[in-house]
């Protein structure tokens, strides 16, 4: 994995391009993290990728996660993958939830890197379905694995994980 | 056919040049592969374009994961990729190690590996004996399940349950090996190389098989890399990147074994490829055995591990430790990690995120069959509907793990 | 044997009279009715649908048919992939909201008289998914003939569940745990069901216990 002085060096390549793109810089269990303002991360990813010194050419994985009660709500996680040195990097673009801000239905935005890399095609679709981040670019964002006229975003904190409760004698209803 | 119907009198009836027909071959349908629905738009018999619908089996296992304490959650997990359930046991609980920073014992890596590499091979029997059902040569699902049930044996011996069998735990593995265990492995693996040699006898010469698999459903290297595909697909294209030798995990580093590469990458690399591996998982399996050391099977901290029940009657510490992980559970420090082993179908991450609390606050796989079926419209465009029908077998997708 | 032999030969000569003839034909003929043999002919001749969702899919039918746990030697070795030409369908695996209306028009599809196994914890009841993706049970929107519980089951004990459905459809059903404790009658009905509102001093005393409960 890139170590400290190595992810410096990136950060510091990333800023000369593109200033106020990386917002934060860290290490979780030796696995290097870039926290990028999500309006940046096409130039940060492509830049991840084409520049001479990086490389770092396969997305293995591309998910999000909710972070409620945390502020910035959301983070869409880029996890990078250089296969030339086996080095890993994981890129996390922040967001917030501009529903909380009064407008109920907006969803956060952030852009698709589908252009980039293929792979995201699926995955972007599927964190659209589950956290209702919608991709700008994306040729064909919509749901993937909840039936399509699904009304709702599964995988939010504030989703409750439904099903029933075990029937037992004092909870049910309509026993004798 | 004449490409435009022309009546008598010379004028155009039905203009048949191109005429798109579009199919569903919905999701109950008689190759077994699960619940996987194809939109295909054919003309004639070539398929034009293809898209996949999934979600059929979409079970919401990472949602009930955030419900559940740490150890509740590893009969989840297993249940994703039905076929592949250790690999999905040792993803999570090799992710939930690394974000406590976890030792596990060497006892305990061997015997993972030895199970992870059985799994590995009782997956590449079910894909044998399923695909070369859906081509044809029905009689090779008897045979590569008389091998399965020999494996399922196995491990109905060591864990008690033939299949999610929830045998690795953070820390370890739940149980030491029965007394019997290594006999009976062994005599598995030395007849292990002797079926496959006839599985390959029964196809390797096989027309059908042969003319239906060469040539078939190739998709180059690059297109495969960007699309994210990983695992035997990847390796019969030609390029040799495998988990285990790449990021050394558990006790990989210390055995010798061989990736098998294919070259052209068409259908019928994937399948030698895929028996290739099996092959080489009972060279693992060997050395792992035969350089099984004594020790514990299971770490010794007990806030993260239940503690013996001998224990339990003598000391007043293994009590409430005990009584704490069976309630509540241990709690996970605020971090997130991902961590990626290669499982039959290629590289299984698990993305874990803890805020301190006994339950995970996310838990997401990064499933190989999900990544790999964007690469089915790419083998499947420009050929022959029997050409899709086989180059699905050879994708092997796991719909348990496509949809969670 | 020599005997049967003998009898055997007489009776074709036409040389079994009287008695004989009637234990003879007694020996050989059985008398059942019609429905006994329609039950009989129609159990031993199923033909399940190919149909498997998720792990449970592994087990039945995949392995069930292999040669270990043999469904041929029950007569049900023609699986067929059509609705339209099969008679038991068996739901092995999780019935997601996707796909529960797909189940029920394939189970619409199926002519009488058809027959609905649910294999395994999640669709019989939802099992350990008690989540929003999974239906809580396939007893939700199709009728179900037996559960087999497990999960996955064993495929013994999927042999098992079908050796009950066989006596089912013979018009035999097995009584279980009714025989066994000498039960009959006993059971407590959640919804519907014969007895299902205790009357009188029971209906009382279930009401005083809630209160109990609750107090």
């Amino acid at each position: 994995m890139p170590d400290a002085p190595g992810l410096e060096l990136i950060r510091g390549e990333i800023e000369a391009e593109h200033p106020g793109a990386v917002l934060d810089t860290g290490f979780s269990q030796e696995r290097a993290v870039l926290s990028i303002d999500p309006a940046h991360v096409l130039a940060v990813l492509s830049l991840l990728r084409d520049a001479p010194g990086q490389g770092y050419r396969f997305l293995s994985s591309l998910h999000a996660a909710d972070y409620l009660p945390a502020e910035p709500r959301f983070a869409v996680h880029y996890e990078l993958l250089n296969r030339d040195r086996v080095e890993r990097i994981r890129v996390k673009a922040l967001l917030d939830d501009p529903a909380a801000n009064g407008n109920e239905k907006a969803l956060p935005e952030i852009d698709s890197c589908v252009e980039m890399f293929p792979t995201a095609e699926f995955q972007e679709r599927e964190v659209f379905d589950f956290f209702g981040i919608v991709f700008n670019g994306h040729p064909d964002l919509r749901r993937i694995l909840m039936p399509e006229d699904y009304v709702g975003w599964p995988q939010r904190r504030d989703f409750p994980v439904g099903g029933e409760p075990v029937t037992f004698t004092y909870n049910e209803k309509n026993y004798g | 056919m004449a490409e435009q119907l022309v009546s008598h009198r010379g004028e155009l009836v039905e203009d048949r040049t191109s005429e798109v027909m579009t199919v569903n071959i919905g999701p109950h349908h008689p190759a077994t592969h699960g619940v996987l629905r194809l939109v295909v738009d054919l003309e004639g018999e070539v398929v034009r374009d293809l898209k996949p619908v999934i979600g059929y089996v979409h079970t919401g296992i990472e949602k009930s994961c955030e419900d559940k304490s740490y150890w509740k959650v590893i009969p989840f997990v297993e249940r994703m990729d039905y076929v592949s359930y250790f690999f999905q046991m040792e993803a999570f609980c090799g992710a939930v190690e690394r974000l406590i920073e976890l030792e596990i014992p060497e006892r305990a890596k061997h015997l993972r590996v030895i199970f992870l590499e059985l799994n590995r091979i009782h997956s590449h029997l079910v894909w044998l004996g399923t695909t070369a059902l859906d081509l044809g040569a029905i009689s090779m699902l008897w045979y590569c399940f008389r091998e399965r049930d020999r494996i399922l044996d196995l491990f109905e011996m060591a864990t008690g349950q033939r299949m999610h069998t929830r045998y690795f735990q953070v820390g370890g593995v739940i149980e030491d090996i029965p007394r019997g265990f290594e006999q009976k492995l062994r005599s598995f693996i030395a007849d292990m190389p002797v079926r496959v040699e006839q599985y390959q006898a029964l196809l390797d010469r096989n027309e059908v098989f042969l003319s239906r698999t060469k040539n078939t459903g190739i998709v180059s290297r690059e297109r495969l890399l960007e699309l994210g595909v990983t695992g035997p697909l990847l390796r019969a294209a030609g390029e040799p990147w495998d988990l285990r030798k790449a990021f050394d995990y558990l006790a990989y580093p210390k055995f010798d074994f061989k990736i098998p590469v294919g070259t052209i990458g068409d259908n019928y690399d994937r399948y030698r490829v895929r028996v290739a591996e099996m092959v080489e998982s009972v060279r693992i399996i060997e050395q792992a055995l035969d350089g099984l050391p004594e020790g514990p099977f299971i770490a010794d901290d007990r806030k993260y591990v239940l503690p013996p029940r001998s224990e339990l009657s003598t000391s007043m510490e293994s009590l409430i430790h005990h009584f704490k992980l069976v309630t509540e559970g241990y709690r996970v420090g605020p971090g997130e990690i991902y961590y990626a082993i290669e499982s039959p179908r290629g590289e299984l991450g698990c993305f874990v995120l803890a805020d301190g609390s006994a339950k995970p606050a996310r838990v997401h796989f990064r499933d190989p069959s999900f990544i790999n079926l964007q690469a089915f419209k790419d083998m499947s465009t420009g050929s022959y509907i029997a050409d899709m029908i086989c180059s699905l077998g050879m994708l092997d997708p796991i719909l348990g793990g496509v949809d969670r | 044997m020599r005997e049967r032999q003998l009898r055997a030969r007489d009776m074709l000569r036409g040389d079994l009279e009287g008695e004989e003839l009637e234990r003879y034909v007694e020996e050989k003929v059985v008398m059942t009715n019609f429905e006994k043999m329609l039950g009989w002919a129609r159990s031993n001749s199923i033909f399940p649908l190919t149909f498997g969702l998720a792990c449970c899919a592994i087990e039945a039918p995949i392995s069930i048919v292999t040669a270990r746990y043999d469904l041929a030697r029950f007569g049900a070795e023609a699986l067929r992939a059509s609705p339209r030409q099969a008679d038991m369908i068996i739901l092995s695996g999780r019935v997601s909201i996707k796909m529960a209306p797909v189940v029920r028009r394939l189970y619409d599809q199926m002519l009488e008289p058809k027959w609905a196994i649910s294999m395994g914890a999640c669709s019989s009841s939802g099992g350990m998914f008690s989540n929003y993706a999974v239906v809580q049970g396939a007893d939700k929107f199709m009728p179900i003939d037996l559960h087999i519980p497990g999960c996955p089951p064993r495929p013994e004990a999927v042999l098992y569940g079908f050796t009950k459905l066989q006596r089912k459809i013979q018009g035999n059903p097995d009584q279980g745990w009714r025989a066994r404790y000498r039960a009959e009658g006993s059971e407590e009905w959640a919804r519907g069901g014969p007895r299902s509102a205790p009357s009188g001093e029971a209906a009382e005393a279930y009401s005083a216990a809630r209160e109990l409960l609750r107090a």
